[in-house]
This record gives C-alpha cells, sequence and structure tokens, in this order.
C-alpha cells in the first residue's frame, strides 16, 4: 500500500471512529506533557521515510551509541549514595558493591559542594545531610579505604567545587598506588544548570566556565579516561521543566561548554569524546524513550554539523539516567517501587549506559538500605528477567516512538534557536528566562494536579488512610559536631606553613590565566580544606547573585 | 491584603516546591515576597520583620530544618515579632511534631494541595490579628 492509499483508508477509518465517538465518547483530552496533540493512532504517515534513524552505533547514533547496546554488556547499575561522615558512607559503599552494584556515585553534602568547611557559619543543620560531608583530603582518604580504584567506576556529583574533589580523587588514587590515568568516573562539572535549576553555585558563570575548560584541559593530559562532564538535564526536570525543556535547556547549555573550550583552544574532537550527559526518565514511558533518542541524535548533529568533529565517538551523548525524584509520593510509599520500575525501563529502552532507580521512601527522608536494595533489584529484573536488553532499540519503528522522536526534535531545536538568538545561555539565565519557563511549567502541573486533570495516584485520586513507613533513615546527629571535631584536628596536625604557601600560589594563578588545576592539587595534597580552597577563590573571583524570578 | 514572605534558608537549592507555593498564594490574592535560595536566619528574620510581613513560610528539604527553624523562630522572638511561621519540604513526622511544640504553626509535605495552604494561611493572620 502506498502513502496515498494508505491516506484514503486512513481518513476512512477516521470518519467510522468520528460515529462510534458520538455514542462512546473518549476519555478526555490527551496531550504530551508539553502541551501539543497526541493523535488517537499513528501510522505510517506520521513517521515519513526511516532514512535518519541509521543503525546503532553510527551516525546520529539514534538507535544507541553502541552497535551491540546490552547484548555486550548491560547498564551500569549505579545508586547515588553518601551521608554522614567518610566512615558511614564507605560502609554504605561496601553493602552496594557486595550486593552487586557496578560503579559508585557519591552524594555529597551541601557545604561540600558550595565550598564551606563543615565549621563555617553557612553549615550550620546542613553538615552530613544530603550527603557526605568532606572537608579535605584526610575524609577522601576515609570515604574510599579498601575500596580498589582500579576496579570501580566513581561519579560524583559534584559542581562548583568539582576540581576540588577531583584532585582529592586522584591523589587517593595515588595513594593506593592507582595511577591518574587509568582512574575511571564521572565529575558532574555543570555549572550553567546549577544556575537554573540546583542552586550549588559559587563563582560567576565567566570564572566557573574558566575552571571547567581548565579541567577539560587537565583531563585530556592527566586523566584520559576520566568524564570531565556531566551535562545534566535531570535537576532542569525535576525543577519542573518538560520533556523538551529538559532535552532543550540541557543541549543549549552543552554547546555553550564546547564554545568555551574551543575558544580555550581545546580540540572538541578530543574533549568531545569526554562529555557526558545526564537525563531523568519520568513518568510517560513512551515520551521518555522517545526523548532519549531525540537528545543522542540531535546532539550528534550540533557535533558534526555545527563544530565540524569528526571522531565519531565526540559526537555520540552518552548518558546516565535517574528515575525522577519528584515523581515519587509520600503518600502510599510503596507505589513508588512501581512508577521507578516504569521510568527504569523507559531508560533502558531509551539505551541509557548507567541508572540510578530512586528508592521508595525518598519523599520521606533519605532511603533506608531495605529500600536501596528494592532499587537495585529492580534494575537487574530489568536487565536479567525482563527480556527487553536482548536487542537493540526494541522500539525503533513504532510509528508512535517515532513521531515523537521526531516531534521532540523539531521543538527543541526551536528552544536552542530561541536561546541563541538571546545570545547563549549565560545570557538566558542572567536573564531569568530559562528559570521562568521551567517555573511556569511546574506551577501549570500543580495546577492540573489540584483540578484533577493530572491523576497522582494514593494523592489526589484512589487516597486511602494509611500509616505510612515505619522505618525511616535518621542521619546520625553529632556528625556535625564530629565533623568539625576531626577538623580542628586537621589543621592542627598539618604543616600550616606548606598550606599557606599553596594557597598563596593558588591565588596567583587564579589571577592569571594559568590552568588552575595544578595549584588545586598541590593545595589537596597539603591537606588544604574545601573552605579554604574555595574562599581563595571567592576572593579572586568574587561570589553569583541568584536572579529571583517568581 | 495578607503579606507573606516564602523564604529559603540554608545552603538548600530545591526551590521548584517554594516557587509553587509562592504562586498560588499570590494567585489567591495575597502579596508575597520570596526571598529566593541560599538566605541566613538572620536575614530572613530581619526581612521578614522589615518588610512587616504578616506571615512566614519556610521551605526547607535538605533536611538541616531541626537546626534553622528554631534559630529563625528565636530571632523573630529576639525582634519582638510573633508572626506566625509555617514550614513546607521534606520534614519527618517526629520533627514536625516538634517544630509545632516550638510554635511552628504547620508543617506541610510533599502532596499537600496549595488550596489548602492557602485557606491555612488566611485562617493564620485571623488568628494572630484576633
Amino acid at each position: 500500500m502506498n502513502n496515498g492509499e494508505l491516506n484514503e483508508k486512513y481518513k476512512e477509518w477516521d470518519k467510522k471512529t468520528e460515529e462510534i465517538l458520538k455514542k462512546y465518547p473518549e476519555r478526555g483530552e490527551f496531550k504530551t506533557t508539553w502541551g501539543g496533540e497526541t493523535k488517537r493512532l499513528y501510522t505510517p504517515l506520521d513517521v515519513g521515510d526511516y532514512s535518519n534513524i541509521g543503525f546503532p552505533g553510527e551516525y546520529p547514533f539514534t538507535r544507541g551509541v553502541q552497535p551491540t547496546m546490552y547484548r555486550g554488556k548491560l547498564w551500569t547499575m549505579r545508586q547515588y549514595a553518601g551521608f554522614g561522615n567518610a566512615e558511614e558512607s564507605n560502609k554504605r559503599y561496601k553493602y552496594l558493591l557486595e550486593q552487586g552494584q557496578s560503579g559508585l556515585s557519591v552524594a555529597f553534602d551541601l557545604p561540600t559542594q558550595i565550598g564551606y568547611d563543615s565549621d563555617d557559619p553557612h553549615s550550620l543543620g546542613e553538615v552530613g545531610k544530603v550527603g557526605v560531608a568532606i572537608d579535605s583530603l584526610s575524609d577522601m582518604e576515609t570515604l574510599f579505604d579498601g575500596i580498589p580504584l582500579d576496579k570501580v567506576s566513581t561519579s560524583m556529583t559534584i559542581n562548583s567545587t568539582a576540581s576540588i574533589l577531583l584532585a582529592m580523587y586522584m591523589t587517593v588514587g595515588e595513594k593506593q598506588g592507582v595511577s591518574r590515568e587509568k582512574l575511571r568516573g564521572t565529575i558532574q562539572n555543570d555549572i550553567l544548570k546549577e544556575y537554573i535549576a540546583r542552586g550549588t553555585y559559587i563563582y560567576p558563570p565567566q570564572p566557573s566556565m574558566r575552571i571547567i575548560t581548565n579541567i577539560f584541559e587537565f583531563c585530556s593530559k592527566e586523566m584520559p579516561l576520566w568524564n570531565t562532564i556531566s551535562i545534566s538535564g535531570y535537576h532542569i526536570r525535576e525543577a519542573g521543566a518538560d520533556a523538551v525543556q529538559e532535552v532543550a535547556f540541557t543541549l543549549a547549555d552543552g554547546i555553550e561548554y564546547v564554545k568555551a573550550a574551543i575558544e580555550a583552544g581545546l580540540d572538541p574532537n578530543l574533549f568531545g569524546r569526554r562529555l557526558s550527559f545526564f537525563f531523568a526518565s519520568h513518568n510517560d514511558f513512551l515520551e521518555e524513550i522517545a526523548k532519549f533518542r531525540a537528545a543522542r541524535r540531535m546532539w550528534a548533529k550540533i557535533m558534526k554539523e555545527r563544530f565540524g568533529v569528526t571522531n565519531h565517538s565526540a559526537m555520540r551523548l552518552k548518558f546516565h539516567t535517574q528515575t525522577s525524584g519528584s515523581t515519587l509520593t509520600a503518600q502510599q510509599p510503596d507505589n513508588n517501587i512501581v512508577r521507578v520500575t516504569i521510568q527504569a525501563l523507559a531508560a533502558v529502552l531509551g539505551g541509557t549506559q548507567s541508572l540510578h532507580t530512586n528508592s521508595r521512601d525518598e519523599a520521606l527522608a533519605l532511603p533506608t538500605e531495605e529500600s536501596v536494595r528494592i532499587a537495585l533489584r529492580t534494575q537487574q529484573i530489568i536487565g536479567y528477567e525482563s527480556g527487553v536488553p536482548k536487542t537493540v532499540d526494541p522500539l525503533a519503528g513504532s510509528y508512535y516512538i517515532e513521531s515523537l522522536t521526531d516531534s521532540i526534535e523539531k521543538r527543541a531545536f526551536d528552544y536552542i534557536d530561541k536561546i541563541e538568538k538571546m545570545g547563549g545561555m549565560v545570557k538566558a539565565i542572567e536573564a531569568g528566562y530559562v528559570q521562568q519557563e521551567i517555573s511556569n511549567r511546574a506551577y501549570e502541573y500543580q495546577q492540573a494536579i489540584e483540578s484533577e486533570k493530572q491523576i497522582v495516584v494514593g494523592v489526589n485520586k484512589f487516597t486511602s488512610e494509611e500509616e505510612p513507613l515505619k522505618t525511616t533513615l535518621k542521619v546520625n546527629d553529632d556528625a556535625e559536631k564530629e565533623q568539625i571535631k576531626k577538623l580542628r584536628i586537621l589543621k592542627k596536625g598539618r604543616d600550616n606553613e606548606k598550606v599557606e604557601n599553596a594557597l598563596k600560589r593558588l591565588e596567583n594563578v587564579a589571577k592569571s590565566d594559568e590552568n588552575i588545576m595544578y595549584p588545586i592539587v598541590d593545595a589537596v595534597k597539603a591537606y588544604a580544606t574545601i573552605g579554604e580552597i574555595a574562599n581563595v577563590m571567592r576572593k579572586v573571583f568574587g561570589e553569583y547573585k541568584e536572579s529571583i524570578t517568581l | 491584603m495578607i503579606k507573606v514572605m516564602i523564604a529559603k534558608p540554608g545552603l538548600d537549592g530545591h526551590d521548584r516546591g517554594a516557587k509553587v507555593v509562592a504562586k498560588a498564594l499570590r494567585d489567591a490574592g495575597m502579596e508575597v515576597i520570596y526571598t529566593g535560595i541560599r538566605q541566613t536566619p538572620e536575614q530572613i528574620a530581619q526581612s521578614a520583620v522589615d518588610e512587616d510581613v504578616d506571615v512566614l513560610g519556610i521551605s526547607i528539604l535538605s533536611g538541616a530544618h531541626m537546626k534553622l527553624v528554631p534559630k529563625i523562630l528565636e530571632l523573630l522572638k529576639k525582634m519582638g515579632s510573633n508572626m506566625p511561621v509555617f514550614v513546607g519540604g521534606i520534614i519527618p513526622k517526629e520533627d514536625a511534631k516538634r517544630l509545632k511544640e516550638i510554635g511552628v504553626v504547620e508543617v506541610y509535605g510533599p502532596g499537600t494541595p496549595t488550596s489548602e495552604i492557602a485557606e491555612q494561611v488566611r485562617k493564620f493572620v485571623e488568628h494572630s490579628n484576633a
């Protein structure tokens, strides 16, 4: 049947269906998360020709970044964890590795992420809460004690202080006898989304971008296996963005980093291979699968067409996925296990390289060990029982999936063009444009829940009176006191002259255009604290002020 | 017109909830001041008093609530203010109970309808003016 004939048949069918609707109307309107129309039926008429789909492992990578995908190796199962002090977190990592987790993912507390020592007044109440407290190399040595850094890959969610934590990780590796060029892992290092959505910025955009390009350069020379950035849509989505906005804003951030690195004289064919991405997997199953495929194709096009990259591995969008925390409900928390399963399955069908599955109790507190185990088992069931990883990109060719993939690509490119016209992502952020777009969407979503246009099971429908989970994790309240005590002992015991010299040199390099990573490594080795190092840079670079939008 | 301040103390950057509640209260006809993230307890108490707001809402999702909220209450008291203070975020049950014992008027967890918050904010203000 050719398209003309098909179109005739489709119209006939549609007409008949409209008749039926008079008697049996549909449940309501059906829309995508960005408010686009979802048709009743998708046919070959919606997908055009298939020539742009290509093959896995080949440009434009719609079907995956490797030719064999999960037939070769399953995705890395990587649960984000960290709380309290370094000893407690070290125990949790060892537990997760024993349970069959294949990589580590470190959560740091907010003072560590924002460059304050545990005894800084700004750190009050925050020490060890959302992650592990790290003040100096000494804590980092404890954190990875007994974990062979040549065997595991480690992802660190760290941004404005990424340079410092990377220097610490590298030094711990050296102390274990693992040289820096063998270390494998990722630092998030994505400052732009901190201004947009996550909030752990320190310095203004310009010096922050300089630090990032310094890290790119340092790693290309010293740590060739390290992923130097994880350009993150996750937090943008969690702040309320829809699927199109998530892709558009993330790739627009990516463009900004590539531009900055090229301006700094780096070769995108080289550093492009060490870029990685991080997305959320939300509730709308099919839309999410299409989103991952669209993002992959778009990035390949951007690198090739816009930046003239010729090396294929520098065009590949490799990504980590986390299931969506904002979809977890405090009500009927066991239902979250089901949500997480659906979201994790979408990530796998979308071709993720690594995955974190959220735990059922995370709308209430940090997860207990039992909840984390169920979350990890969910991935293992998908990996070893569901059959989904047997073939590459199994949903390709579905009229709906392909049509959604095209549609997300088109809409996201429109957004990117708009941002380019505003002068790029830094300008768009400084104007508050991106933040406003996201918070408007978040508010619309909340209104949809309250008007029951959007059903959330257990929250605005199918509610029941039930006791919430009895056990939730309590972070040791003494963590703050203990951490401050350790810090005082450290400061007394180290060679303080050596620290001062290292900090002085850091200040001089910060003021120059030399690479800032080298003096940071020296300061870290002298056991200078995160607060001391960040404060030197605060003095030279200044601090960012949020543009408040409502 | 009821004047509300929505504040984010500490280092927590999760501002989705704070912004959604701020917008909802504004749409419910209140005047809303949103402080932005990373405010110290001192900054929050001082500007709540300076702006002479009727009610203060504090949003925390980082787990620092048991240190930061009591501090803000204490500072307000010192400044002679008895404005009602409510809290939103990821607050475990036993902590919510404790916060109410020390003077917080209500603690809202995930899934709370904003219409419910707006309605209750009106009551807090009526009650404190009575």
